[in-house]
């Protein structure tokens, strides 16, 4: 654990990306094998199950620190994170603990399944036998979310100078639906073996945005377009007659969507797919909304199913006859694609074709975006015809043109501290449009959240007007008099009957502050509604 | 009902028998003031009294102004109300405030913190009946490690750094922290550079405390000169053109709000020492324990939070608004004018 710790540590003490991969890769030369398939599955989101909720955990950490419940709260609320609230609050001692990490996942694994009394021994122990920063790796590792800037790209790198083994080959070894527990690390990391490889998917090509206009990229001759979708990111697999549906979150999916199943006998063996999951409804792409309703579900009802089925709209193609196709050109690879679904859509499967769109001149494709939102589209898609399918996000060959995003002015009316490096300002904040009651009188009603698009100058000011200016405190919120106007930017927009305001937005955020604009000059929940697409 | 002997209003506090005020934030004709930042000893009024050993700090930081020095525990009477000074621990020269009318004994802490420093004339205990506090790092979360291994830890910092070929840049308020690094950093290891505003504040020092040799970071300073130094800094100074001419450079800052990972990584900062003026917890419950008193008036800092919990324990503890800061919690409170203009000696 005391390597784990000072990795961690090391990880978290610094911003910058050479010193970081210097002390991971530091760190894979010399951890024991089973400690190094743990630091893997841990950075790459891949932990053990919660053990103790969270409410315990509260519960106990108090009972050591010796302080009352409430004041442990106050205390998180300003300290933002839960696991350093305890690690903080609870004393250290003189005492120390020699177990490996993998030890300590162990038990916690074989902790899930004990009574509570017992639950509470082992972390009463625990948390007094380590130091500080070892008590807060300890309980991070038992409330989850381990976000020390740290992304899998960043750990594979590293790995990668530690053993040698190719960063790319790297990348695809380390996707999908591996068990730490039961991998060797010179299974995970060193074998080469083909049949593990069944259900990996490739890594993501990640386009960059266009930065300006697209004249820039030159010769339109040169290049293909399409919509850029608002769904789910997808890698669709058909290997030795088996379905393996990957979201970009490198997330196994294939259970979500069980519509995909009819791929099967059709779309044939060694097949790879890179397309957009889209809920389908009345035979029209639905909103986002549409598809929230299934992103959350395991299991899914027939109703369900019924009511919101989803398609994918396919955009590449990664592998043709079980051959790794992604160093063809692009040209090449999508018209295998266009070929591919001639020949099935005679089928009544879940499979369209992410159609091209036909430009002679940037002004063409320039007209084309504009009817993005009508199509419920974001944008569009430049992929340059000669362009490899590359690994994460590059830049030059692929590029997104996305559409400006709406925008409407909002009041701030209650605010929250921030978690992370902005603990210790109020930077979450509420916003409110005007909404005119029958009887004439006017109230702000809630529409959004938003916690980022000012620059931390801005976000010092904002939270010294906040706490000059609180009306009521709830718990972690304030209310605020409502004074200070933001211009909030937001995706998308559909009616919601679980908002208040009657409308849901997606990704809101603060496009800028209007300190020229007063209370009065915000817009209405009218205003807001007239901007939902017909 | 009893007037009380002090009491909070818009300038200060202030104490109606004597027509003084303890800190007062705004030009008032009497103030009796307890240690040299800028939140407690405030331009504009007419007569300052303080601990002699204040007398130059405040002088070199508002100029020729009408101030009188007092001895440690040296009692001056104004309109048959007592007042006397006594350390508190903070900085260099700065004091708690002991009034006491007919009996009833207030004191009043400005900032104080218990570890002793070896600048600082070390906290001493005054017994009273109302005990206003600081409550800076009023909670449970603070705990402070002793001063001598937050400085070797630095030390060993700067070595690496060194080692790296790297200049190390360290963050420290101006007036008091910035001298308690400087008195603990191992010349043995390199050089000791400072910015104009902490350099100026610590040629006032050094009248009444050794500290190891320092050199100013001019114009003409050799950037290979600077190469495995270490220079010491405001807070103010990260990310200005002036720290340019450090690279390449690490950044390192010293204070309280360090020991949450989120203040370190809001500011950029590639290290973070734990090391405060103020009191932890443990130090704040202490002190108020020991003073023997029955009411708390909770000041600055977390004293929401901190007074509910006093009453929990049973004392008669209550919160009044002030406009003292904190030093440590500058970057948290002040708007970005008045930070920058804090390290406007570039």
């Amino acid at each position: 654990m005391k390597n784990f710790a000072e990795l961690i540590k090391a990880l978290d003490s610094s911003n910058k990306t050479s010193v970081k991969v210097d002390a991971l890769t530091e760190y894979f030369r010399n951890a024991g094998d089973t400690d190094r398939v743990w630091t893997i599955a841990i950075l790459s989101h891949r932990r053990p199950p919660r053990p103790v909720n969270t409410t315990l955990l509260r519960m106990w950490a108090t009972e050591l620190a010796n302080i009352p419940l409430w004041l442990f709260e106050e205390s998180y609320h300003i300290v933002g994170d839960l696991a350093e609230t305890i690690a903080l609050v609870i004393p250290t001692t003189k005492e120390h603990s020699d177990k490996s990490l993998t030890e300590y996942v162990q038990e916690m694994i074989a902790l899930k399944k004990k009574p509570d009394d017992e639950k509470r021994e082992y972390l009463h122990t625990n948390w007094l036998a380590l130091n500080y920063y070892e008590r807060f790796v300890f309980t991070k590792l038992i409330t989850g979310s381990f976000r020390i800037g740290v992304s899998q790209k960043l750990m594979t790198r590293a790995l990668s100078k530690a053993t040698g083994v190719d960063e790319d080959i790297l990348a695809y070894k380390l996707m999908g639906d591996w068990d730490p527990n039961r991998i060797s690390f010179q299974n995970l990391v060193l074998d080469e073996k083909a049949q593990d490889f069944l259900s990996k998917p490739y890594p993501f090509y990640l386009a960059y945005a266009i930065e300006g206009e697209p004249e820039s990229l030159g010769d339109v001759s040169q290049w293909s377009a399409e919509h850029k979708w608002d769904g789910i990111r997808s890698q669709t697999i058909i290997r030795e007659g088996q379905l393996y549906v990957w979201s970009r979150g490198e997330e196994l999916v294939t259970d979500k969507y069980p519509e995909f199943n009819n791929f099967l006998g059709i779309i044939p063996d060694g097949t790879v797919i890179d397309g957009e999951i889209l809920p389908w409804v009345d035979d029209n792409i639905g909103t986002f909304n549409d598809l929230q309703t299934r992103i959350g579900r395991k299991t899914v009802s027939p109703a369900l199913l019924k009511k919101t089925p989803v398609i994918i709209k396919a955009y590449d193609l990664l592998e043709w006859n079980g051959e790794d196709i992604r160093q063809k050109p692009y040209e090449e690879r999508r018209q295998q694609l266009e070929q591919l679904y001639e020949q099935v859509k005679t089928f009544a499967i879940p499979l369209q074709l992410s159609e091209r769109i036909t430009f002679d001149s940037w002004d063409d494709a320039q007209r084309e975006k504009q009817q993005a939102r009508e199509l419920r589209s974001e944008g569009l898609m430049f992929k340059r015809k000669d362009s490899p399918y590359l690994v994460g996000r590059k830049k030059g060959d692929w590029w997104k043109w996305k559409l400006d995003p709406f925008a409407i002015d909002a009041v701030l009316t209650y605010a929250m501290r921030g978690s992370g490096r902005r603990s210790t300002l109020f930077t979450d904040y509420t916003f409110a449009l005007w909404q005119t009651n029958e009887d004439g009188t006017k109230e702000l009603v809630t529409f959004a959240k938003a916690y980022s698009g000012l620059t931390d100058a801005e976000f010092r000011q904002v939270d010294d007007f906040i706490k000059k200016n609180t009306l009521d405190r709830f718990g972690p919120v304030r209310s605020v008099t409502p004074k200070l106007v933001f211009e909030i930017g937001f995706e998308g927009i559909s009616l919601s009957g679980r908002h208040k305001s009657g409308v849901a937005t997606r990704f809101p955020r603060i496009l800028r502050w209007r300190l020229d604009k007063n209370i009065d000059d915000a817009n209405t929940i009218d205003d807001l509604k007239n901007m939902i697409p017909k | 009902m009893k007037q009380p002997l002090l009491a909070f209003n818009d300038k200060g506090i202030y104490c109606a028998q004597a027509n003084v005020y303890l800190d007062p934030w705004r030009p008032v004709d009497n103030a009796i003031i307890t240690h040299g930042h800028s939140d407690h000893s405030r331009w504009g009024h007419k007569q300052y009294i303080t601990h002699h050993m204040n007398v130059p700090i405040i002088r070199h930081r508002l100029g020729d102004i009408n101030v009188t020095g007092k001895d440690w525990g040296e009692t001056f009477t104004i309109n048959s109300v007592k007042f006397s000074f006594h350390p508190a621990g903070h900085i260099i020269g700065s004091a708690q405030i002991r009034v006491e009318y007919k009996g009833e004994v207030w004191v009043f802490t400005g900032d104080y913190k218990t570890e002793d420093d070896g600048i600082s004339t070390p906290y001493e205990v005054v017994k009273c009946h109302t005990f206003i506090t600081e409550n800076t790092f009023g909670l449970p979360a603070f705990k402070w490690l002793p001063q001598a291994e937050v400085m070797a830890d630095v030390n060993n910092w700067w070595a690496q750094n060194k080692a790296e070929g790297k200049t190390s840049v360290l963050f420290g308020y101006t007036l008091g922290k910035a001298q308690r690094l400087l008195k603990y950093l191992d010349t043995d290891i390199g050089k000791i550079y400072t910015h104009g505003a902490v350099e100026n504040m610590t040629e006032v020092l050094r009248t009444m405390v050794d500290f190891p040799p320092t050199t100013l970071v001019t114009r003409d300073t050799k950037k290979e000169d600077l190469l495995g130094s270490i220079v010491l800094a405001p807070p103010s100074a990260h990310g200005s053109t002036w720290i340019r001419k450090m690279t390449p450079f690490v950044t390192g800052s010293a204070s309280g709000w360090m020991a949450f990972r989120g203040a370190r990584r809001r500011r950029a900062i590639d290290k973070g020492f734990v090391l405060s003026d103020h009191c932890d917890w443990q130090g704040l419950l202490e002190s108020i324990k020991a003073t023997g008193a029955e009411k708390i008036i909770c000041t600055h800092g977390y004293s929401d939070i901190f007074s509910a919990y006093l009453r929990e324990q049973g004392y008669d503890a209550r919160t009044e608004q002030t406009q003292y800061e904190g030093d440590e919690g500058e970057a948290e409170t002040k708007t970005p004018t008045e930070v920058s203009e804090e390290g406007g000696e570039l």
